[in-house]
């Protein structure tokens, strides 16, 4: 597998508050092609936000720690860098867009100033060229008139538009690998589909590999080739995109097809898990899902079960084929 | 059904009764897991002390001038702070102007409380034109200098306690006016207050039933945090000249008297000071740590 | 903006014109002026006579009416004592109490913003501890008490600098070190908590997502947006500063209008202290239209709309 661009392996972070340490990672391992468009999955307190800000660096300081494992990207391990050679990855081979389009721009500075940073920090070019490269990149995504606009302070642009600058502050590099995190969640329905499509498209211009981090089955089904799904820190489930969503193997991911509101059946009630992800300190032994599974028997309150593969299908259930209930 | 209410409402009662007990133990454990608070609180509670048993536990009379004696430096002749230019001994003094500082405190804070409260709710309940001459005044005085308003209106009203405590008043009533306006304007859009008037339930008793007891807790802050103010802007106006008058021991005009010795004595505005600063420090600390514990949201405000 | 330039505007004459008329009836309520002028043993006739002289036997409203027409002119009437006009010898003053106050002023910010920015950058290590307990402290200090040990350790026992009095760079030494030190507390507690509340936005996460270094990041990125609270609240405080600079003026004999209303009030020569109130209200009124204008300025959401 020397395609993959990133790797990570066994990773393990705790976080720190007073006395009291929890671990929301616990050995997480997936892999990302190059080229590649990977989705990752998990309701909200999974842990997906977590590990795309370890791969980013970006775990706050003095409350975090990655305690085991690594992340490989493009060979090397980046998790012991130092803050100085980190710097020069991130929004230069590595880049993030983030969930909340209308905070994650600076209200003081101008389009202009905040795209030109990574240009600044990561490459040397002069000032003439930066500003001809960011509107290069502001027409990429579709902004009209990025002449002004660069010009112009955040809170003078829609949430859609200011979602397409995040973009190009993402891209303005060409980085290797982009990581999104909820890029569309806060958006209007008609607004998601758009950022989604240029997202598509500029993966595929630029040549990126791409993390799309979700909670939405919908937009992975749309974008991705390959699915991991997590799970309270775990990564239960890893499958290309049309065997995960035809078979299925982990009843938490069954569940999450199963709630996903169908377009043109109406459905008498829409499905649901029962329960709520346990929180980091309430884990116990077992399999993490045991206590919200409709299949859970004893089993799976007393063992973890380990990783079951099925060539490139991975899966962490005791029950091998849920349909049938096998028990392996 | 109509005998089970008697009871009900006297299980009610006894639930009330041991939440009572309960807060008082909640406020200790509360307290006892911040030193800073624990400090203020306990500074506080040393001020009370002397202010109200002073007179018995001044080693002389603080009012006993004895020239023969005058200006002895600290630990001489039994004076632990030594005397000043007419004798006084300092250590008295300080316990006595204990006093003044406590009654400053506590009077103007109730004062300017009360009429800011007033003021408050009136704006903040009725709204309304009424609400915008109120707060334009409030802010008119806002824009200007507390300590040089307090100044001006004591020197033209004429010094004592009672003035000062006055002229301070007036000084500081609009920070509450404005505090409590905001509160009101934010409890009135409540849920339980929109319901409540929903199911007609008379102004007065709104405002009564409901809005006065939520008050309770910003009132009891603000004029925590207020008192360290009054006490510091008191002896800087007694330090003026203005203020408490001597021979009435006041921390402010025994700095001022000591002034004149500033090159000979250092003890005669060392320890007065040292005690405005412990007893604002102390002030401060309860009425930050009041804060945190009871309104977190406040925090770092 | 042009708007809210006038609105302002307005808002200070509004202060000016209630500030003094505040101080006009106090004055005229707390005694007849009249027996200030002469000698407590003065015949009834003669009182009389100097009331209708200066015009106190009129109504108050007239007299009130008379006194804010000649106001408006710049005509405070003259000093009680000296006979001099009352205004003139405000604004004569004038001068100095802006060095001190400004000298001060950036003395402090010069002091705080990069305390409190460092403050919170290293939150909840040992020197923010410090730094926080230094502040805690500091806001329990007098100005006047600082001042009186400032004098007392610089003056009195190393006799190095001059305990008050004006004119030459040295004698602002100490009062300048003792107004600043009074705001400095503040003013450092403001800066952190700012600074505090900026760095945990979304937006400095993306910047460092950029690649932003942490220098960069704090100085351009973090304090920009933290000036903006940092601005409101150094300029509510400065009246705080300058009602210090009255009593700091006392303390040090500083030749300033604070110093020259402390006296006033102490003689009741009261044209001066009402033209005195006048000069306050209005610098402190024209402090905060500049601060609105500068708050407005590094904030784009209400420059640019």
């Amino acid at each position: 597998m020397s395609d993959a661009i990133l790797k990570i392996k066994n990773l393990k972070i705790e976080f720190k508050s007073g006395k009291e340490t929890v671990q929301p990672i616990r050995g997480v391992n997936f892999e990302l092609k190059k080229g590649e468009t990977l989705g990752v999955v998990g309701e909200s307190g999974s842990g997906k936000s977590v590990t795309s800000l370890a791969i980013m660096g970006l775990l706050p300081e003095r409350t975090s720690k990655i305690v085991d494992g690594e992340i490989n990207f493009k060979g090397n391990d980046i998790t012991n860098l130092k803050e100085k050679q980190y710097r020069k990855i991130r929004g230069n081979e590595i880049s993030m867009i983030f969930q909340e389009p209308m905070t994650s721009l600076n209200p003081v500075f101008t389009i202009g100033q905040q795209l030109s940073e990574p240009l600044r920090q990561h490459r040397n070019m002069s000032k003439k060229e930066i500003e001809k490269a960011v509107i290069n990149v502001l027409n990429q995504v579709g902004i009209p008139r990025a002449e002004q606009i660069i010009n112009e302070y955040p809170h003078q642009l829609s949430g859609g538009m200011r979602q397409r600058v995040m973009i190009s502050l993402a891209l303005l590099c060409e980085p290797d690998l982009m990581i999104a995190d909820e890029p569309t969640t806060a958006l209007d329905v008609t607004i998601q589909a758009q950022i989604l499509e240029l997202m598509k498209n500029i993966k595929q211009e630029n040549d990126m590999s791409l993390l799309l981090i979700t909670h939405d089955l919908g937009v992975v089904a749309e974008m991705c080739d390959r699915v991991v799904v997590m799970y309270a820190g775990e990564i239960v489930e890893v499958a290309e995109i049309n065997e995960l969503f035809n078979e299925p193997l982990h009843p938490y991911t069954r569940g999450l097809i199963d709630s996903m509101p169908t377009q043109n059946t109406r459905k008498e009630r829409l499905y649901s898990i029962r329960g709520q992800v346990p929180r980091p300190n309430e884990i116990t032994k077992g399999c993490v899902f045991a206590n919200r599974c409709p299949l859970a028997f004893s089993k799976c309150f007393e063992e973890t079960p380990p990783v079951f593969a099925r060539d490139d299908h991975l899966s962490k259930c005791w029950l091998q084929n849920t349909k049938e209930g096998e028990v392996v | 059904m109509a005998s089970s209410l008697p009871q009900g409402e006297q299980a009610l009662g006894s639930v009330l009764k041991s939440k009572q007990k309960t807060k008082i133990g909640e406020f200790f454990s509360n307290l006892s897991r911040s030193w800073t608070g624990m400090l203020g609180f306990g500074i506080i509670m040393l001020l009370l002390f002397l202010s109200i048993f002073g007179p018995w536990i001044t080693p002389y009379d603080p009012m006993h001038a004895e020239f023969s004696k005058g200006l002895l430096p600290p630990l001489t002749d039994g004076h632990l702070l030594g005397t000043d230019h007419l004798g006084r001994d300092i250590f008295s003094r300080i316990i006595m102007g204990a006093r003044v500082s406590v009654i400053i405190g506590i009077a103007t804070a109730c004062i300017a409380g009360v009429i800011g409260t007033i003021v408050g709710i009136i704006a903040g309940y009725f709204r309304g034109w009424i609400d915008i001459v109120l707060m334009r005044l409030v802010d008119v005085q806002l824009s200007f200098p507390f300590i040089v308003l307090v100044l001006v209106i004591n020197a033209i009203i004429g010094a004592g306690l009672r003035n000062i405590i006055i002229s301070l008043a007036i000084g500081g009533w609009v920070i509450f006016a404005r505090v409590i306006r905001s509160e009101v304007l934010a409890l009135r859009e409540k849920e339980f207050i929109t319901s409540s008037i929903a199911t007609g339930v008379s102004r007065l008793q709104i405002l009564v039933k409901h809005i006065l007891p939520n008050l309770f807790t910003p009132i009891i802050i603000l004029a925590s945090l207020q008192i360290g103010t009054y006490i510091i802007a008191e002896a800087s106006i007694s330090f003026l000249g203005f203020g408490v008058q001597p021979p009435t021991p006041a921390w402010g005009n025994m700095l001022n008297e000591g002034r004149d010795y500033i090159f000979s004595s250092w003890w005669l505005v060392t320890f007065p000071g040292i005690a405005i600063v412990i007893t604002a420090l102390g002030v401060n600390l309860f009425g930050d740590w009041l804060r945190d514990t009871l309104d977190p949201e406040l925090k770092g405000e | 903006m042009l708007d809210f330039v006038i609105k302002r505007f307005l808002q200070v004459i509004v202060v000016v014109f209630l500030a003094l008329t505040v101080v006009f009836f106090l004055i005229r309520l707390a005694g007849d002026p009249t027996t200030l002028f002469l000698p407590p043993d003065a015949p009834r006739e003669q009182i009389e006579e100097y009331r209708e002289l200066l015009g106190y036997n009129r109504p108050l409203y007239v007299q009130y009416g008379d006194f804010m027409y000649n106001a408006i002119q710049g005509d405070f009437g003259e000093s009680l004592r000296s006979q001099e006009d009352a205004l003139g010898i405000v604004l004569d003053r004038l001068p100095a109490t802006f060095q001190l106050a400004i000298t001060s002023l950036i003395l402090a910010l010069f002091i705080a913003i990069p305390l409190g920015v460092l403050s919170a950058y290293k939150r909840n290590t040992v020197f923010d501890r410090i730094g926080v307990g230094l502040t805690v402290v500091g806001q329990a200090v007098p100005s006047f008490w600082l001042g009186l040990i400032l004098i007392f350790l610089f003056a009195a026992q190393l006799q190095l600098l001059p305990s008050g009095g004006g004119g030459t760079p040295v004698h602002m030494i100490l009062p300048t070190l003792t107004l600043a030190a009074y705001s400095v507390a503040r003013f450092t507690r403001f800066t952190r908590s700012a600074m505090l509340d900026v760095l945990q936005k979304d937006y400095i996460r993306t910047a460092k997502a950029s690649g932003v270094p942490t220098m960069r990041l704090i100085m351009r990125y973090a304090l920009r947006n933290s000036l903006i609270p940092i601005i409101t609240l150094v300029a509510l405080d400065l009246g705080v500063l300058l009602g210090g600079a009255v009593i700091t003026e006392a303390v040090f004999s500083w030749p300033g209008v604070g110093r020259l209303l402390w006296q006033s009030l102490m003689n009741r020569d009261f044209p001066i202290v009402l033209a005195g109130v006048f000069i306050i209200a209005l610098i402190y009124a024209i402090i905060n239209f500049v601060a609105d204008i500068l708050y407005a300025y590094v904030n784009p959401q209400i420059r640019v709309k």
